[in-house]
């Protein structure tokens, strides 16, 4: 009998060692925050176009923090997806857009002759990317728009256009070589993947 | 080092006076290939003088940086030498006319771009006279300041000769103090010998120019740099370069070591750390084209407008080098080298290594453009398929920089760019050194290209994203703080409010005159303004600009109201199609409405038009009673836009019921549907109203008859708002019927009902009046 | 990509539009794989003529027969995978791996065990993972092993060699003994120990009384076998010198050999494991430093990373041989080695120009 008071003793000093040691630990080594959120707030593209349904990209990040889909980002597209799952070590799942096909970068461009100044655009903008003021033309300020879509919807005289950015000799680059002309279709797919 | 050497001469006389009069030590190069040399073909001519063609055509973009800023308009005619670009910004060059002629356009044309994209090019049609500008020379550099020649470099629109492109005034005028001067005359990749002939043909220019470099950055040492397979070159540069402090150092033949940085490694054994300059170790590295057009801008005053370019490449009769002018059309030079048009198969700018291919012969020659090859199918035969990487290392045994090329294949295959990284992408220099030695033919140097412009679209897009963010973030802030301030604001008003309350109490007789006042006050100041008004408008008749003004700002509003209308329109429109799309939503409904807005634009534009047709006759005095119009239509537009809002959320409403609860749709539908009736009676209104009310100002013609209207619409206002506002109520109670249960449904409905009923008196109400 | 817009007054010939997109460099080298694995081929002549002298025609017979299924299998895979059957079989990477095992297994293996061997080497060692180039593994040692496990009794029996009593160079015997449609020889009756086994086996004789004793050992190693190392190092020689491999690999692994076998050779008394020498001219050895290892796709990648690839072989054959239980263990050695080369290949990254140490390790682990 005495024995097994002596197990239940070893047992509880262990449990109280422990304790203490977890208890210590969790206060001495305490992260502020939720850095996985920041993490995944990182990878997203930061358009806050809201097209996941949240508000913003943060809220996202949040929302994919406490479980939602991974897959909600038409503007960040497949690789988006891809890096999400290899951070929260789940399966990418195909993006969840209307056509599934990788987003054209696009900016906003305002027809100027058409704007009557209403400045509905520029409360819309989440990244304060429209200049202009009542009354006065808009102009989009084409390094900081996100293409996000955002002042599209407002606009009384649908006079904003989503224009895809051109490539210039600057931004061209190589693409990656095409598979051998010689093989077949079927290959391609595996190659391009 | 005599073993090195003689183990890759082929042969050469001169070289043992070669090895003899180099003593330095050198370091041999890693890696490398000895692909075919081919050089011999365009050195049996002297350099040559080209016709000047008819045409140039000079790129803004010849230089790394930005593009230059055109100062010439078409139609300018232009000497010879005279600045047509200047430089945009620190990192780029300016552009001088190569000869003199007349500017005939400024217009995209194909540049020698890798991309084969076009860009922008003014385009010089030569006079034939060739007529210099005033050039200014100097007998003396040494009286004046570095900083002043490296001025005269940077005016002088000279960037790196040898392929690169880097403007060269940069280069000069470095952070770090500078005590090694190299001369790049390495030529290594085969076939060019622009370099080579240069050396042989104008050492001593060569020689000058190295001079007025070293006196330009205060470095101590000049260091040559020719491969051993050039000795004609090796002994015109020790004629020209003795009894001065000025080295050529022999090393053996190995491609790529005309690398930069491959030659400084061979010449003084340092690396230059990754990612960083030459400048950081005391080092200059200029092409020895670079220090001849240094020479020539800082002696004589010229311009860079023309560089020894060689034209070669089997499908040429008279292979050569020749001095080109900038902007020449490879078609003339290539002419001039006897091109064999049945022959060429290849065009390629540049040597066989690093070069591009292009595809038309009008692509000029610009600042970078050391050579042509016009090859033959058989000079140049298509690249085989490309087989299996079998990881059989030769490319890591080419590889000049010591990297694992079949390792950088593979993660580029599979796009990790993060293992990329780590095997230190950003170090190949492209040199295709691992693709020459590639038993299956893998076009390796695309894959590193592709994967590096990926890498830096990426690191783009995340910079972007982070600037985003940070932006996005502050107007968040920013919005918070509107919003604290406006809190504020209200709860200061507030305050004053109940202290004004409490004076009031206190005070009543001399507040209630007080409170009365600013009302007073505001309605006075209304009238003088309509007053006014009316006063301008009746003046309008008699004077023309004025009306005009009027004109103008109405016709403004008109347009607006009809882009609104137009938009609504294009909207309806879309939702039609996707709701025919989808199947789902009430196709039959948004048919009408389109039909109704349509009819809408269609009287907007009648009346846009109408108003516009008196523009054109502006004597007519009917113009008066337009600013009285207007009010009337401005009225009549925001009811419609209300109409058209309150169909829009009922739609919404439809939408989200349809998508959250199949149950409750059908009784929604319902509600809906009346809805859509009623906003169709508000929208029949103003129909009437244009048709009723125009009459008796049309009859008048005069701006009394604004009277009766302000008492209309005044009452007309409160009933539309009380519409609205029934109207929202009944929005409300849609949504709330949406996400309530069954058991509240039928108090819902109760409340609904009552919320239509009260909607209904209320636009009765508006109706009669 | 590239329009053509704009092409007023000089018409190119169509074809440098055509070539206009290839990238750069825009000349290619001569060497290609075919050339590389022909190198191979022609190397191991020394070598299946010496086998063949001493070993009789089974091998010669095997070989072809080996690299008549190897092509077979590649030929099929690519018919299965609708891919161009003669692109793939030109790389003569097939063949290669067909003769390879072809002069590994006994000269008198039925044929039903190359042809065991050899399929499962190019479909699942081979394309299953991915084909040329994909492998991790050498699929001719992976069939090699297959069989040694599955059929010890048919993959120990090697005959006599010449000079032995029993040697047989008879081409009708061997052809008939492969292929059972006439009348063969019992391979039981007349199979004999190699000298490895023997040598394994050995408890109670010192190397003199062995090589007194026995008839198959002679020289410095066994009867026959000698001569068949040397050639193979005659071939892979010859291949160091046109540069198909480099010599850090063969030199690692003879190098891990002969240090293995010299600290624990043990003198010449009855518990000797045979001498440094014995050790590089016995079995597979110079087959497995030249041909076997030598493998770029399942090897390791960097100069450095193979000389320790190739010294991981040799400690772990000389260890099979000495206290394992097979009597030779080059096979075994690779597969393990194969499994560790991507480990090597991380830790021997060579050191990049402008950088002041190698990477090493896996990325975001430095």
């Amino acid at each position: 009998m005495e024995i097994v008071f002596y197990a239940i003793g070893a047992l509880l000093t262990l449990a109280l060692i422990f304790g203490a040691i977890l208890g210590f630990a969790s206060i001495r080594f305490k992260v502020e925050g939720n850095p996985i959120v920041d993490q995944i707030n990182e990878i997203l593209p930061q358009t806050q176009c809201g097209q996941c349904g949240y508000p913003g990209c943060r809220p996202y990040a949040e929302a994919i923090a406490n479980g939602d889909a991974i897959n909600k980002c038409p503007p960040g597209g497949q690789a988006t997806v891809n890096t999400l799952a290899d951070l929260l070590d789940v399966e990418a799942e195909p993006l969840d857009a209307e056509d599934g096909a990788e987003p054209i970068t696009k900016v906003a461009f305002i027809r100027e002759d058409e704007c009557i100044g209403c400045t509905k655009c520029i409360q819309a903008c989440p990244v304060d990317a429209i200049l202009g003021a009542a009354k006065q033309m808009h102009t989009v300020i084409v390094d900081e728009c996100t293409g996000c879509d955002l002042c599209v919807e407002p606009c009384p005289v649908d006079c904003i256009d989503m224009l895809p950015v051109a490539v210039t000799t600057r931004t061209w680059s190589w693409e990656l070589p095409n598979p051998n002309s010689s093989l077949i279709a079927t290959d391609r797919r595996g190659q391009t993947a | 080092m005599n073993a090195v050497f003689n183990k890759t001469s082929n042969g050469i006389e001169t070289t043992a006076d070669v090895i003899a009069s180099s003593e330095r030590k050198i370091w041999p190069l890693v890696g490398g290939v000895h692909p075919e040399e081919n050089k011999h073909q365009s050195t049996g001519r002297p350099i040559g003088f080209p016709p000047i063609p008819a045409q140039l055509v000079l790129p803004l973009s010849q230089h790394a940086g930005a593009p230059a800023e055109p100062l010439v308009s078409v139609g300018d005619s232009v000497l010879k030498g005279q600045m047509i670009a200047r430089a945009n910004g620190f990192v780029s060059a300016p552009i001088h006319a190569p000869t003199s002629g007349t500017v005939i356009a400024i217009e995209n044309r194909r540049i020698p771009h890798v991309s084969g994209f076009s860009d922008l090019c003014v385009v010089l049609e030569s006079d034939g006279d060739d007529r210099w500008c005033e050039l200014t020379t100097v007998a003396d550099y040494h009286a004046l300041s570095p900083e002043d020649l490296v001025n005269k470099v940077r005016n002088a629109g000279i960037s790196g000769l040898g392929g690169a492109g880097f403007p060269t005034a940069i280069k000069l005028a470095p952070s770090s103090p500078i005590n090694t001067l190299i001369l790049n005359g390495t030529e290594c990749e085969p076939y060019i010998t622009a370099d080579d002939m240069l050396m042989r043909e104008r050492a001593a220019a060569v020689i000058e120019g190295a001079e007025i470099l070293l006196y330009m950055i205060g470095a101590t040492e000049c260091l040559i740099g020719i491969e051993d397979n050039k000795p004609e070159a090796i002994t015109a540069m020790q004629q020209a370069a003795a009894g001065k402090n000025i080295h050529i150092v022999v090393f053996p033949t190995v491609y790529p070591s005309g690398g930069e940085k491959q030659l400084i490694q061979i010449l003084t054994g340092q690396e230059v750390p990754s990612g960083k300059l030459p400048a950081d170790l005391g080092i200059v590295v200029q092409n020895v084209g670079t220090a001849v057009a240094v020479k020539e801008a800082v002696l004589d005053g010229k311009p860079l407008i023309s560089r020894i370019t060689t034209l070669t490449g089997d499908a040429l009769s008279a292979p050569q080098n020749v001095e080109a002018l900038i902007g020449t059309p490879a078609a003339d030079l290539l002419r001039h080298a006897e091109l064999n048009d049945a022959q060429l198969s290849t065009l390629v700018f540049g040597g066989p290594m690093m070069g591009f291919g292009v595809d038309s012969l009008d692509i000029p020659v610009i600042k970078t453009t050391n050579c042509l090859i016009a090859g033959t199918h058989e000079e140049f035969p298509s690249a085989p398929d490309a087989q299996a990487c079998i990881r059989c290392g030769h490319c890591a045994e080419a590889c000049p920089s010591s990297l694992l090329p079949q390792q950088l294949y593979w993660h580029a295959k599979a796009e990790n760019h993060e293992q990329l990284m780590h095997h230190n992408l950003f170090d190949c220099i492209e040199c295709g050194a691992c693709a020459f030695v590639c038993p299956s033919s893998i076009p390796l140097v695309q894959y590193y290209r592709a994967s590096k412009g990926a890498i830096r679209t990426q690191e783009a897009k995340h910079a972007k994203a982070e600037r985003s963010k940070v932006r996005y973030e502050s107007r968040l802030a920013r919005l918070e703080q509107d919003k604290a301030e406006k809190e504020a604001k209200r709860k200061a008003n507030a305050e004053r409010a109940a202290k004004l309350k409490a004076t009031k109490a206190t005070d009543q007789p001399a507040d209630s005159k007080g409170e009365e006042d600013p009302i007073q006050a505001a309605i006075a100041r209304a009238k003088a303004r309509k007053a006014a008004t009316a006063q301008r408008a009746n003046n309008a008749t008699s004077t023309l600009t004025t009306a005009k003004a009027e004109l103008t700002s109405l016709q403004k509003e008109l347009k607006i109201q009809l882009s609104m209308a137009k938009a609504q329109v294009k909207k309806t429109e879309r939702a039609l199609a996707a709701a025919e799309s989808s199947g789902t939503g009430d196709t039959d409904q948004l048919t009408s409405n389109l039909a109704m807005l349509n009819e809408q634009v269609g009287k907007l534009q009648k009346e846009f038009d109408q108003s516009s047709l008196p523009n054109a006759q502006p004597e007519k005095p009917e113009k008066a009673v337009k600013p009285a119009l207007s009010d009337d239509e401005k009225k009549r537009k925001v009811e419609l836009a209300m109409a058209k809002a309150a169909l829009k959320k009922a739609e919404r409403a439809l939408a989200a019921a349809l998508e959250h609860d199949n149950e409750t749709t059908e009784s929604l539908q319902q509600a809906v549907a009346e809805c859509q009736s009623k906003v169709n009676a508000l929208a029949a209104i103003p129909e009437a109203q244009p048709e009723a009310q125009p009459e008796p100002k049309n009859d008048t013609g005069h701006p009394v008859a604004k009277k009766p209207k302000p008492v209309l619409s005044d009452a007309a206002k409160k009933l539309k708002i009380e519409v609205a506002m029934a109207n929202a109520a009944v929005k409300k109670l849609q949504r709330a019927m949406a996400n309530a249960g069954d058991d509240e449904q039928a108090e819902l409905q109760q409340k609904l009902a009552d919320a239509e009923q009260k909607a209904a008196d209320a636009k009765q109400k508006l109706d009669a009046l | 990509m590239a329009l053509i817009n704009s092409r007023t007054s000089n018409k190119p010939p169509a074809s440098i539009s055509q070539r206009a997109r290839e990238t750069s460099p825009h000349t290619l080298g001569q060497n290609s794989t075919q050339r590389v694995m022909a190198l191979v081929i022609m190397a191991t002549v020394p070598a299946l003529v010496a086998q063949t002298i001493f070993f009789g025609w089974g091998t010669l017979i095997n070989v072809i027969w080996c690299s008549l299924i190897a092509m077979g299998c590649e030929a099929l895979v690519m018919t299965l995978r609708k891919r161009p059957v003669s692109f793939y079989l030109k790389d003569y990477s097939a063949l290669v791996t067909g003769l390879l095992l072809g002069l590994a297994l006994p000269p008198f293996a039925p044929f039903w065990i190359s042809l065991v061997a050899v399929s499962f080497a190019m479909i699942i060692a081979k394309h299953l993972y991915g084909g040329l180039g994909q492998n991790p593994f050498n699929p001719a040692m992976v069939g090699y092993v297959l069989v040694l496990i599955s059929f010890p009794q048919e993959m120990t029996s090697w005959l006599p060699p010449l000079g032995v009593e029993g040697y047989n160079n008879s081409l009708s015997d061997a052809l008939f003994t492969i292929f059972p449609f006439g009348q063969g020889i019992e391979v039981d009756a007349i199979s004999t120990a190699t000298v490895l086994d023997v040598m394994r086996e050995n408890k109670s004789l010192t190397m003199d009384e062995l090589w007194a004793a026995n008839p198959v050992f002679d020289g410095f190693a066994g009867r026959g076998w000698m001569w068949v190392n040397l050639a193979y190092l005659a071939g892979g020689v010859f291949l160091i010198w046109r540069k198909v491999f480099t010599w850090h690999a063969p030199v690692g692994m003879l190098a891990a050999i002969a240090v293995m076998a010299f600290l624990f050779w043990g003198g010449t008394g009855s518990d000797s494991h045979g001498s440094p020498v014995f050790h590089l001219l016995s079995g597979a050895t110079m087959l497995g430093a030249f041909f076997i290892i030598t493998d770029p796709v399942s090897g390791a990648t960097s100069n450095r990373g193979r000389l320790i690839f190739g010294a991981g072989v040799g400690i772990m054959v000389y260890v099979i041989r000495a206290w394992g239980g097979y009597p030779d263990g080059v096979a075994f050695a690779t597969l393990l080695m194969n499994m560790a080369a991507p480990t090597i290949d991380y830790y021997t990254q060579p050191r990049t120009y402008g950088h002041n140490k190698a990477n090493k390790g896996l990325p975001g682990k430095d």
